[in-house]
């Protein structure tokens, strides 16, 4: 196969990046894209020139490193797939592809491809945990927990956190990745301790990174990877309206003898 | 309460909340408008004057004359300033959130619909305008006469030009209602996978009945259906 690829080009965090072109030939249609990406690495490195920089990790579609927009779409055009799942065959032979990196002010770039990411982290720590007993570990099946609940609550916890669904929200909005966090573990008996609590911490930290609001497009459940549905983001609406409206917690106060 | 309106989801469920008064406003006015269709009583005068009468002596009592219908009208404004000044808040974060564009953005999941409500919504926001001009208040109808509702009626729907206009901005209310009402459900997270299909379908379906039911009127006085008064 021959390709004509148009990668987005960045130095550093503060340079201004441009679309450079490469010619790319003989790609094997059964080589994975980061592989693709990986041979014109080696022949830039055999030019003496900078690779491109790009993340990846796992490269088996289950860690949520590799994060690129392929001709205008969130890990490219199959869905349900990450960038290193996704093989040439999708592409025609002589076609042009367009690579950029996720854009959103909360995720800026690093380098060329490489976004930081560390706003999804910061989500997380805000309230995305659950108290847990420790010293020996429990008995299996100790808890029960309805089939139907905890089938609901495996469907948000497939959220890999790639951030393909802020790259494809024309509002750069990260509500399908906080709320699959939120629901995930708000569905089950384990996470009610601090459900209110976390519902709150969670959307307002996503709101200090300066994440778009969401007008239900639903691009983010169509580039998820793990097909997180935007089902998650109405639940985590409600929970949120009850948290601040209805459920509001006041401040611990002395409970007086009498 | 406030700190509630300052997160992006108060402010998704405060549009979410305004547009659904103003989508039962849009019903009522509909369901009103049929009246045209239902031609005099015994005492002569039109159903659709006998109305625009009725609204303004409903609870005259309490109110005064056309009291309720201010307050009415009041609320109204209130709620689509809410909702337009909302809206505008948003849009301003949208810019922010997303500062570089994509080169190449290829969407695939989001309606025609969804990517149009600020257009639509500009539109219907003019459309309103012109209409309280031309048949609340008449400025821009020639021959306006306050009270005379179906004469008005006429008097404004001879002109090819002004139904084509009626037709472009319910088209766009249409399309606005289309994506407003399935997200409005969605919104409060009343929707779910089993009844989505429903809830879009419904969404559509409503919308089609309310479009045509404003068209209804224009185009039967354009086409003749609804024969002139007499004074005409």
């Amino acid at each position: 196969m021959r390709l004509t690829l148009y990668v987005w080009r960045q130095p550093s965090a503060d340079a201004q990046g441009d679309f450079v072109k490469y010619d790319l030939s003989d790609v094997s249609p059964d080589m994975s894209f980061l592989e693709m990406l990986d041979v014109l690495n080696a022949n830039l490195e055999e030019l003496g020139k900078e690779p491109i920089v790009f993340e990846s990790d796992c490269r088996e579609g289950i860690c949520g490193t590799c994060s690129m927009v392929i001709n205008g779409r969130a890990h490219g055009p199959e869905s349900k797939t990450t960038v290193c799942q996704l093989h040439m065959r999708s592409f025609q032979d002589g076609e042009t592809i367009y690579i950029e990196p996720w854009r959103a002010r909360a995720f800026p770039v690093v380098k060329d491809l490489a976004v930081d990411r560390s706003a999804f982290d910061r989500i997380i720590q805000a309230g995305g945990y659950i108290s847990v007993r420790t010293g020996s570990a429990p008995d299996a099946n100790e808890m029960p927990i309805p089939k139907v609940e905890s089938d609901l609550s495996m469907d948000a916890a497939a959220c890999i956190g790639c951030g393909a669904c802020v790259a494809a929200c024309p509002n750069g909005s990260a509500m399908l990745f906080t709320s699959a966090k939120i629901s995930h573990l708000g569905l089950v008996p384990q996470g009610q301790p601090e459900r209110t609590k976390r519902v709150k911490k969670m959307v307002e930290q996503m709101d200090d990174e300066l994440f778009g609001s969401c007008t239900n497009y639903g691009e983010c459940q169509d580039a998820c990877p793990k097909g997180i549905s935007i089902s998650f983001i109405g639940r985590m609406n409600k929970d949120y309206m009850k948290a601040k409206l209805i459920e509001v917690e006041e401040p611990r106060k002395e409970v007086e003898s009498q | 309460m406030l700190s509630f309106y300052k997160s992006t989801i108060g402010k998704k469920v405060v549009v979410a909340v305004t547009g659904c008064f103003l989508f039962l406003f849009v019903i009522g006015h509909m369901a009103g408008n049929m009246k045209v269709f239902l031609g005099y009583d015994r005492h002569g005068v039109h159903h659709i004057d006998a109305y625009g009468h009725f609204l303004r002596t409903f609870l005259e009592d309490a109110f005064g004359y056309g009291g309720f219908l201010w307050l009415m009208r009041g609320g109204l404004l209130a709620i689509l300033a809410l909702h337009l000044y909302t809206v505008m808040q948003l849009q301003v974060l949208k810019a922010k959130a997303r500062p570089v564009d994509y080169k190449k953005q290829d969407l695939r999941a989001s309606t025609f619909s969804a990517r149009t409500m600020m257009l639509g919504g500009f539109v219907i926001l003019l459309f309103i305008v012109f209409h309280l001009l031309h048949l609340t208040l008449g400025t821009v109808l020639e021959g306006f006469v306050h009270g005379e509702v179906y004469a008005n009626l006429h008097r404004a729907f001879r002109s090819p030009l002004t139904v084509f206009m009626y037709i472009i901005a319910m088209a766009a209310l249409g399309l606005h209602l289309r994506h407003g009402l399935w997200s409005f459900l969605q919104t409060l997270g009343l929707d779910n996978p089993d009844r989505n299909k429903c809830i879009r379908l419904g969404a559509a379906g409503l919308s089609v009945v309310i479009v045509l039911g404003f068209l209804s009127v224009p185009l039967a006085i354009y086409f003749g259906i609804l024969i002139p008064p007499a004074n005409l």
